[in-house]
């Protein structure tokens, strides 16, 4: 049943996102929202309520990491569809490795040292 | 340039892309809960800035960009990877602003628990504008 709740939270939030990024000219500013904090807001605010403060806490520490690995992800993309003029689906699938990498890379080098 | 919305960007896209978009959204706050349960909130918080839609985003403004051109009998390719490229840049300098909201996430939520999302919430909109801002100056001062 929870994830239920999660699943449908989430998807709403994000769906939300996208389509407020879908609307909005110019497109570099629309591309902010593919940044948005969606999964964050729907996750936290289940945490929050289930967890607590604490709990959430660290979750938004562990964010902070996610995001420079979104950046090297967003980077590796752009790089890969203009100078490799891969497809906007190769780009997108090739770089979620590199999101992998740089997440956990990070983490353990600077949560578990 | 002043923010605008384009109403017509709604027609061009179809029922099951949203679809795709609220599954993908979804599956990851799913994932995100298992992984807390699973493992750890440390790497829990990782998938809070995963680029769930990212992919079906920029795979949908490639396609539509590229439509666009060739419904005026121009070769649509490049500029629809171009298009992808740019969006891809946005969410690039986007997550610094999810940077901020997750440090404020991170300070607060022990004392300030709901009103942490807020005030991280209202840290990301501002933060995000402002490196929009700064982007395009920068890309002005580049320029000239």
């Amino acid at each position: 049943m929870e994830y239920t709740i999660r699943f449908l939270i989430g998807g709403v939030v994000v769906s939300a996102f996208a389509l407020l990024g879908d609307l909005l000219r110019p497109k570099s500013f629309a591309g902010l929202f593919g940044a948005a904090p969606s999964v964050a807001l729907a996750t936290l605010s289940l945490t929050l309520l289930k967890e607590g403060g604490q709990y959430a806490a660290l979750e938004g520490r562990s964010m902070i990491i996610g995001s420079a690995a979104l950046a090297a992800y967003s980077f590796l993309v752009c790089q890969l569809l203009i100078r490799f003029r891969a497809t906007a689906l190769t780009a997108t699938s090739v770089a979620v490795i590199a999101w992998f990498a740089v997440a956990f890379g990070l983490r353990y080098l600077l949560l578990d040292s | 340039m002043v923010v605008r919305f384009n109403w017509s960007a709604f027609k061009q896209s179809r029922w099951y892309e949203h679809a795709v978009r609220l599954g993908l959204g979804g599956l990851t706050t799913a994932l995100t809960g298992a992984v807390a349960q699973r493992y750890d909130p440390a790497t829990a918080g990782l998938f809070l800035a995963f680029p769930a839609i990212f992919c079906a985003s920029a795979t949908l403004i490639e396609k539509h960009e590229r439509m666009r051109k060739e419904a005026k009998c121009l070769q649509g390719a490049r500029r629809g990877q171009q298009a992808a490229a740019l969006d891809a840049a946005g969410a690039g300098w986007g997550s610094i602003a999810l940077g901020v909201f997750g440090a404020c996430v991170w300070w607060l939520a022990p004392a300030f628990a709901a009103g942490s999302l807020c005030a991280a919430a209202i840290s990301w909109l501002v933060v995000a504008v402002l490196v929009w801002v700064l982007r395009r100056r920068l890309r002005r001062v580049g320029s000239s």
